[in-house]
């Protein structure tokens, strides 16, 4: 840790510096400590990490990097990992492609990716060693691709040149699913190039034949023009316009209707149409508003999809963030780190305080305590020893043990969790936007118009019928309409991702805004997830001898006190004794302090001073006694998120019906219902993680309104999958990521509020757009069935309704944007 | 104005030689990231220094 070694260095150089000159970092520019300013040297550094960063760059005559006026302000913090996994055969098969000529390509997801000077130091300092060939950054995504000749220099190196620079590197996990991704956004905007370049020239012919209207056109060239224009629409037809088709052919085949159906039928009729009055030369031709309308509707798809892209890319960039390796020991004692995906059962790992169990397997050596919420909810570290049995996704938190491995990889109980998870994702059914529930009616009631008008002419003036009968089939054609929803829902989701809201879908948003059931996971989601000081009965004396005490313990306990007690230090504590499962004892200020769980407590200390306040039940006790009497007592817990009451209420009020599912002990989620007001029956505790998908399946089937799972671990990542939409918190774990149709980067509850109330507010512009588009639709056609229609209306009305549609998208206030 | 006659097939022929120009940029992968060239060109590259020359 960089600022912990900064402090102490600052602490022991302190006598040589004089106060009040501020010195800027010659690598971050940031203040450089006194304590470190070197008196005399041209450079300072605040940090080692700068100070090497530096010297990587002067060395190697990269000095130009310091004239960039916009640099990285941020000390540089290398983990000073070694990166052997990234060498190790299983990774390379996972994330390496061979490319030709002996060269391999990867693409790393860099933290701490900022600005310009940052694509300059990861596309320059990585060539430096020999057999880098090329390395780009992405900065949107601060994906860097490295293509390297693995013959000359192996991964790691790279890996490790990047992190001394201060961007640690990760394995992109979306590897795959990115190429697809690539293809199909290149198609996309091949066409609507294609479509917009088609509209436009159309619509010059077409300018040409509206100039000509009025008479003084002679007949030739009005021929003409009609004949450019069908040469120009019929590609757009057959290539942009192909999805159209395609879209309304499979909706028909599954026996549904999609907005692609009235759309195409439009398409269909106005260019059959318009090509039989091109070559009978009479009639009125439609192609510029059939062009306009392919190049809109396909904006307008192009938009919502970027927009969920970008809420996916967020959630999967964090998904690469979570470690996958783990510390093999070899036969001889070495250890060596390898990637999770290659472990085999028998092999041994040491996992060390505070990091993550990759596989499942049983404790050969060593006691500590672990942290199992990932997988059961349950908020209190768990003690196990020699022989207890161990999950991959466990962290370690107290001391360091031997795991011998019994499942790994795709056998581990998280990963059999994780199959469900998917299974449950994929049985449930997609949510059918209001627009595309409507396009039903919309095409019985444009067809039963359409022959309305038909049998009127038919009885007034037979030769006009068939004319008006197909210009108003082409009219309502559903262009704003269809631009409708993805216009708001793409509007929203990039609103809301600047909020720290990732919605992945538009129906997330259309489900969320009627009120239903919200189901919230407790730890984690309502609490804060970790081990706090709740209460405290005792003397304020007392504090700096039990932080003196704790001062050199990993434990979470410890943890808990020195959070909450920032700005006390104790005198320095001598013949400190750490009891595992029981406590911790020493001496401090020549007083023997004891601190630990009431049975080991009372057993060092002969007598209770004054009878200590029983503490709710819900909190691990935790007794301290000075000098063999019993002086305090501390309750320590899981406390709750500070907005979250707030929250909870404020979702009440809108008329959700808010319960909370947990896997942690059934007293504990009793005494969080009622912190947070709600009934005792809206809390249900112990629930596996099969239990809490059975509980929404439940739920879903007992009601029509949305159900909705809220969690952050692992044990609720089957249940998010399987909810009408799933959320995932600040914190989360990656499995639930990756099924969360929601995901929320801010902690705490506040944000829910918002994604809420901002759903509410995107229907409501989707209903608003939906009014227009069906307002112009029903002008359109009116004009239609009294004969008044004419290619120029017709050819106004839609752009002019789209542009309704897109301006009443664009002003709408769905979603503030919040802190960055 | 006759030279419409051969004006507009020219035109047309402009038109396409600017989407197949596109057309062939967007599948070339020139679109795929739109963000970090407008960086990079802050960057001089007459400066830039040969691959392994350390």
């Amino acid at each position: 840790m960089p600022s912990a070694e900064r402090a102490a260095l600052a602490g022991a150089l302190a006598v040589h510096a004089g106060p009040g000159a501020e010195v800027p970092c010659t690598h971050c520019g940031l203040t450089v400590p006194a304590g470190l300013v070197e008196a005399g040297a041209g450079r300072q550094f605040c940090c080692t990490g700068c100070r090497t960063a530096y010297e990587i760059l002067h060395e190697h005559g990269l000095d130009r990097y310091y004239r960039f006026s916009e640099r990285r302000e941020v000390p540089v913090a290398p983990t000073g990992r070694a990166y052997e996994e990234f060498d190790h055969e299983a990774f390379q098969k996972l994330y390496v492609r061979g490319l030709q000529g002996g060269l391999a390509r990867v693409d790393l997801y860099l933290e701490g990716v900022h600005c310009a000077s940052c694509v300059w130091l990861v596309e320059r300092v990585p060539l430096l060693l020999p057999g880098v060939a090329r390395a780009e950054l992405e900065i949107r995504r601060s994906l860097a691709r490295i293509e390297w000749d693995p013959a000359a220099v192996p991964l790691s190196q790279v890996a490790r040149m990047l992190d001394s620079l201060g961007y640690p590197p990760h394995p992109f996990r979306g590897v795959q699913r990115d190429a697809v991704r690539r293809r199909e956004d290149r198609a996309m905007l091949t066409r609507i190039g294609v479509a917009g370049a088609i509209a436009g020239n159309i619509m010059l012919a077409a300018f040409a034949l509206y100039a000509g209207w009025g008479g003084g056109m002679e007949h030739r060239w009005q021929l003409f023009f009609r004949w450019t224009s069908l040469a120009l629409v019929t590609p757009a037809l057959f290539w942009p316009g192909r999805v159209f088709f395609a879209g309304a052919w499979s909706a028909l085949r599954t026996r549904t209707l999609h907005m692609d159906v009235p759309v195409a039928l439009g398409l269909a009729v106005g260019y059959a149409q318009g090509a039989y009055n091109t070559i009978r030369d009479s009639g009125p031709i439609y192609f510029d508003g059939l062009a306009l309308l392919i190049f809109l509707l396909l904006v307008g798809r192009y938009l919502q999809q970027r927009g969920q892209r970008a809420a996916a890319d967020g959630a999967e960039l964090l998904y690469s963030l979570t470690p996958s390796t783990a510390r093999v020991l070899d036969d001889d004692g070495t250890a060596r780190m390898v990637p999770a995906e290659a472990l085999l059962p028998g092999m041994n790992l040491e996992v060390r305080p505070g990091e993550t169990f990759a596989a499942d397997g049983v404790i050969t050596d060593g006691r500590s305590q672990l942290d199992t919420s990932l997988l059961t909810g349950e908020s209190r570290p768990a003690h196990a020893g020699a022989g207890a049995e161990v999950f991959a996704g466990t962290v370690n938190l107290s001391a360091p043990v031997r795991v011998r491995v019994e499942r790994a990889g795709e056998s581990s109980r998280l990963a059999k969790l994780l199959q469900q998870v998917e299974e449950s994702g994929r049985r449930r059914a997609p949510v059918v936007e209001t627009a595309n529930r409507m396009a039903a009616w919309f095409v019985a009631v444009v067809l039963a118009l359409a022959a309305i008008t038909f049998v009127i002419w038919e009885v007034r003036d037979p030769a006009r019928a068939v004319d008006n009968a197909i210009a108003l089939l082409i009219v309502t054609c559903p262009c704003a309409l269809a631009l409708s929803t993805p216009l708001a829902v793409s509007m929203a989701i990039g609103r809301a991702g600047r909020a720290g809201i990732f919605i992945k879908g538009g129906d997330a948003l259309e489900t969320l805004s009627r009120p239903g059931e919200l189901l919230l996971d407790k730890t984690g989601t309502v609490t804060e997830g970790t081990t706090a000081l709740v209460a405290w009965e005792g003397p304020a004396w007392v504090r700096p001898l039990v932080l003196a005490l704790e001062a050199g313990s990993a434990h979470p306990l410890a943890a808990g006190f020195r959070a909450a007690w920032p700005g006390e230090t104790g005198p320095p504590a001598s013949s400190v004794e750490h009891t595992m499962g029981g406590g911790i004892s020493g001496i401090v200020n020549g007083r023997r302090v004891v601190v630990g769980s009431p049975a080991f407590v009372r057993a060092a200390a002969g007598a209770e001073a004054a009878p200590v306040a029983a503490l709710p039940s819900e909190l691990t006790p935790v007794l301290v006694a000075v000098d063999g009497v019993v002086v305090a007592a501390a309750g320590l817990g899981d406390p709750l998120r500070p907005d979250a009451p707030g929250a909870v209420a404020a979702l009440r009020a809108r008329g959700w019906e808010v319960a909370l599912l947990s896997g942690d002990a059934p007293p504990v989620v009793a005494a969080v219902a009622r912190a947070l007001g709600l009934p005792p029956d809206a809390a249900t505790g112990g629930a596996t993680p099969e239990q809490k998908l059975r509980a929404v399946e439940r739920a879903r089937a007992r009601t029509a309104r949305p159900v909705v799972m809220v969690g952050d671990g692992v044990n609720d990542a089957a249940a998010i999958a399987a909810a009408a939409v799933g959320i995932g918190v600040h914190g989360g774990a990656e499995a639930c990521l990756a099924t969360a149709d929601v995901y929320l980067t801010r902690p705490g509850l506040a944000p829910l509020v918002e994604l809420v109330a901002g759903a509410e507010r995107t229907m409501a512009v989707i209903r608003r757009n939906l009014a227009f588009s069906l307002i112009y639709n029903l002008l359109g056609a009116g004009a239609a069935m009294a004969g008044a229609l004419n290619p120029l209306v017709a050819a106004l009305l839609m752009p002019a309704s789209s542009l309704t549609v897109v301006v009443s998208s664009w002003q709408a206030r769905t979603f503030r944007g919040g802190p960055a | 104005m006759s030279v419409i006659y051969i004006v507009v097939p020219l035109a047309l022929l402009v038109v396409g030689a600017a989407v197949a120009a596109f057309v062939w940029a967007a599948s070339r992968g020139q679109f795929d990231d739109l963000d970090t060239p407008a960086v990079r060109m802050l960057h001089d590259d007459d400066e830039r220094e040969p691959p392994g020359d350390a």
